[in-house]
């Protein structure tokens, strides 16, 4: 008994499957003018839209990597291919979708998911969408859910008012390198007082190898509107590094509701530096539910500006680090009106050397009297060599708050391994059930097939195949 | 006799402390033994130890079970063989109903499938004799729990899981009168001439509705004393001051 059990490098199954190579065009490699030119010119794009990556270029040749957090010195930009275009265009039936593409999203059960329980779905294969549906009802409604190139074409003064305002092109250097080079993603516009009471879902599945995927989703929900917007993102495993570089902007408008529910679940190859930024009016409210486990290195802090009076955000988010993976994650939230409301429900789960990073903002403005904001975090670890690090920033400049941060460093029970063990599971099992059951409080929010998903990945990284 | 659990010379430590200190231990098939000692004697380390608790480390001795050396096993596996231990103090485990985890444990312990169907019936015979609300598998295990609903959840365990031995860890410690009369009746529920029951614990009431053959007096380390059933009412009324003199000499 005493003898550690061997976890070996898991096998990811359905997620590492690669297809061919099989694009229809690859950009080269590298960054430059002439790229970014010739993204949007294959695009067919408007001028003003050109000027955006242009001017976002810009801005990503004058910004430093950030220093502060992992290390990201194996990502080579001279190595990456920021396009590829799939062998297809964007298609409205399934069976108009390439073989080896359909299969790809049969085998991650989206088309299954859509029939089931879905108002709406986008799928995404490396950088472009290739098969966008919605519902007919929807539609009448006057919701709009379509590939964000549609976007630009059909809807350009929304998309002109909205894109790259709420995460701005100088944000950081990923931040600008997204708008530079971004393609793919989906666009949502949910009218005044309309509920979506089922959820829409975009998947973003990225194949080639040694290449980005930089995809922009642009949601708005306007007045006393409501919606649940599910994103699920994977890669098969290269041995050369990826990278996503995703953006996604949020308006939450007056009295309206808005519910981003994410499974990231990149290869341990991929460089995932994603921003995702929501602005929230008044009596308003965005909840995050977040599950973070693919990915070398991830930095991502998905933030929340309270700008209207009485506004609210919730974050239920989980991280699973293992072998040779640094996941830098942490909620941001600026309380920028009164009486508006923040909670915080962070977990992390390392094991085998992997690092885990809560890095958090709590700013409460002069301005926010009478607010609320609550953090509890607790990380997990599952030996000794793994690494669980909370970083927070608070920065409260009023007294009339009501702030309260909790934080908790804890390693596995040998007490509960030896209770279950006692009943008959072997240590992976029982390790496998105390894990299931610390991610619990967030995979109860995820929508029931991502739950599943959840606690298989958490099986497969756990049980694994064992020596 | 047939025997179960044979146990020979053990000695046991747990961070260089030596707790076990040649214990001796023998279980027949039918019966039911049990312990009493004074806090900290070892009761509870020798049940882990059965187990094979990993925090425990058996200097020497031997712990057979149906013939079998088990000293090396791991718990899951002594657990398969058929030993269950009801907790002096349950974990509470999140995120798995009591429901499924009975269902998970009793496939995980079986060696065919279980049948959903009987293991339904059974289920609810044993929650309404053991007077269990029957929301209460429905929450996840032992989590917010009181102490009573802990322990009856032992017993429901051990019903269900229908081991050849179930060494109770002072499963009657903090039940009121009633909860004790119900934990009894769950052991005779369970007993039967083929399996047997081993009792820790401090207090004679456990014990009224039960046929117990064999009373051990375990003090600092070792069995000092084996009777029958009058050793219990014996300590009740003095106490383990002349054991622990013995001791000393
Ligand atoms: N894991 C451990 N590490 C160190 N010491 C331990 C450990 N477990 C038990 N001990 C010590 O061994 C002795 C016996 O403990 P044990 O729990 O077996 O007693 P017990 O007879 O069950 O007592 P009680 O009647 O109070 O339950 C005690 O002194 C205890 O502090
Ligand atoms: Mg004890």
């Amino acid at each position: 008994m005493a003898s550690k059990t061997k976890v070996e490098d898991i096998n990811r199954n359905i997620y590492d499957i690669k297809d061919k190579d099989n694009y229809e065009f690859k950009i080269q490699k590298g960054l430059s003018r002439e790229i970014v030119e010739e993204i949007s010119k294959k695009k067919n794009e408007p001028e003003w839209m050109l000027d955006i990556r242009l001017k976002a270029l810009e801005a990503y040749n004058k910004l430093e990597l950030p220093t502060w957090g992992p290390d990201l010195s194996e990502l080579k930009m001279d190595e990456i291919a920021t396009y590829v275009k799939p062998k297809t265009n964007l298609n409205t039936s399934w069976d108009d979708v390439p073989e080896d593409i359909k299969n790809t999203f049969d085998r991650l059960g989206i088309p299954e998911a859509e029939k089931k329980s879905l108002a709406g779905v986008g799928a995404q294969y490396d950088s472009e969408v290739v098969y966008h549906s919605i519902k007919e009802d929807l539609i009448k409604q006057g919701v709009i859910y379509t590939d964000m190139e549609t976007a630009v074409r059909e809807y350009p003064e929304i998309v002109k008012e909205h894109f790259m305002k709420c995460v701005p092109i100088t944000d950081h250097k990923f931040v600008a390198l997204h708008a530079a080079v971004w393609s793919g993603g989906s666009f949502v516009y949910v009218p005044e007082n309309v509920k979506l009471d089922i959820p829409l879902q975009s998947y973003f599945r990225l194949n080639s190898p040694e290449s980005g995927q930089f995809e922009h989703t642009l949601i708005i929900v306007e007045k006393g509107a409501s919606l649940h917007f599910i994103e699920g993102c994977s890669a098969p495993k290269y041995n050369k590094v990826n990278l996503h570089a995703g953006c996604v902007e949020l308006y939450v408008k007056d009295d309206a509701y808005l519910r981003y529910s994410t499974i990231e679940n990149w290869s341990k190859n991929m460089m995932n530096l994603n921003t995702k930024k929501a602005i929230v009016g008044k009596n308003a409210q965005i909840d995050w539910v977040t599950g973070s486990f693919g990915s070398k290195v991830s930095m991502l802090y998905p933030m929340s500006i309270l700008n209207g009076e009485g506004a609210k955000t919730e974050y239920t988010g989980i991280t699973f680090a293992g072998a040779g993976q640094n996941l830098d994650t942490g909620f941001k939230v600026i309380h920028n009106a009164p009486n508006t409301s923040s909670v915080v429900n962070s977990k992390s789960i390392s094991k085998d050397g992997g690092a885990c990073t809560y890095r958090a903002l709590v700013r409460i403005s002069e301005k926010a009297k009478g607010s609320k904001c609550s953090v509890s975090c607790e990380s997990l670890m599952l030996d000794d060599i793994s690494r669980s690090d909370t970083i927070p920033v608070n920065d409260i400049e009023t007294d009339e708050v009501e702030f309260s941060h909790e934080a908790k460093i804890g390693k596995i029970s040998d007490k509960e391994i030896f209770y279950l063990m006692s009943r008959g599971l072997s240590e992976e099992d029982a390790k496998a059930m105390i894990v299931r059951g610390f991610a619990y409080p967030v995979s109860k929010e995820l929508p029931v097939e991502y739950a599943v998903e959840m606690n298989n990945l958490i099986n497969i990284e756990l049980e694994g195949s064992i020596g | 006799m047939d025997k179960l659990l044979e146990i020979k010379d053990l000695h046991v430590s747990a961070q260089n402390k030596e707790i076990l200190k040649g214990l001796n231990l023998s279980i027949n098939r039918g019966e039911v033994h049990v312990i009493m000692g004074p806090n900290g004697a070892g009761k509870s380390t020798l049940a882990n130890v059965i187990l094979n608790n990993p925090q425990y480390t058996k200097i020497s001795g031997k712990i057979r079970f149906e013939g079998e050396n088990i000293n090396e096993l791991k718990t899951n596996e002594i657990a398969k063989k058929g030993i269950f231990m009801s907790f002096q103090s349950p974990e509470e485990i999140p995120g798995i109903s009591t429901l499924n985890f009975l269902k998970y444990a009793k496939n995980k312990v079986s060696d065919e499938p279980v049948k959903s169907f009987k293991f339904r019936y059974l289920l609810k015979k044993y929650i309404d004799e053991l007077n269990m609300n029957p929301k209460l598998i429905e929450r996840n295990l032992n989590v917010g729990f009181s102490g009573g609903e802990k322990k009856k959840n032992e017993i429901l365990q051990m019903l269900v899981l229908e081991p050849k031995l179930a060494i109770l860890d002072e499963t009657d410690s903090g039940l009121d009168v009633d909860a004790i009369r119900t934990v009894s009746k769950g052991i005779n529920m369970y007993k039967n001439d083929t399996n047997a029951v081993l009792i820790i614990t401090h207090n004679n009431k456990i014990l009224e509705n039960l046929d117990v053959d064999y009373v051990h007096i375990l003090v600092d380390g070792k069995i000092v004393k084996t009777g029958k059933r009058e050793l219990a009412d014996e300590i009740e009324k003095n106490g383990y001051e002349k054991y622990k003199k013995v001791e000393e000499e």
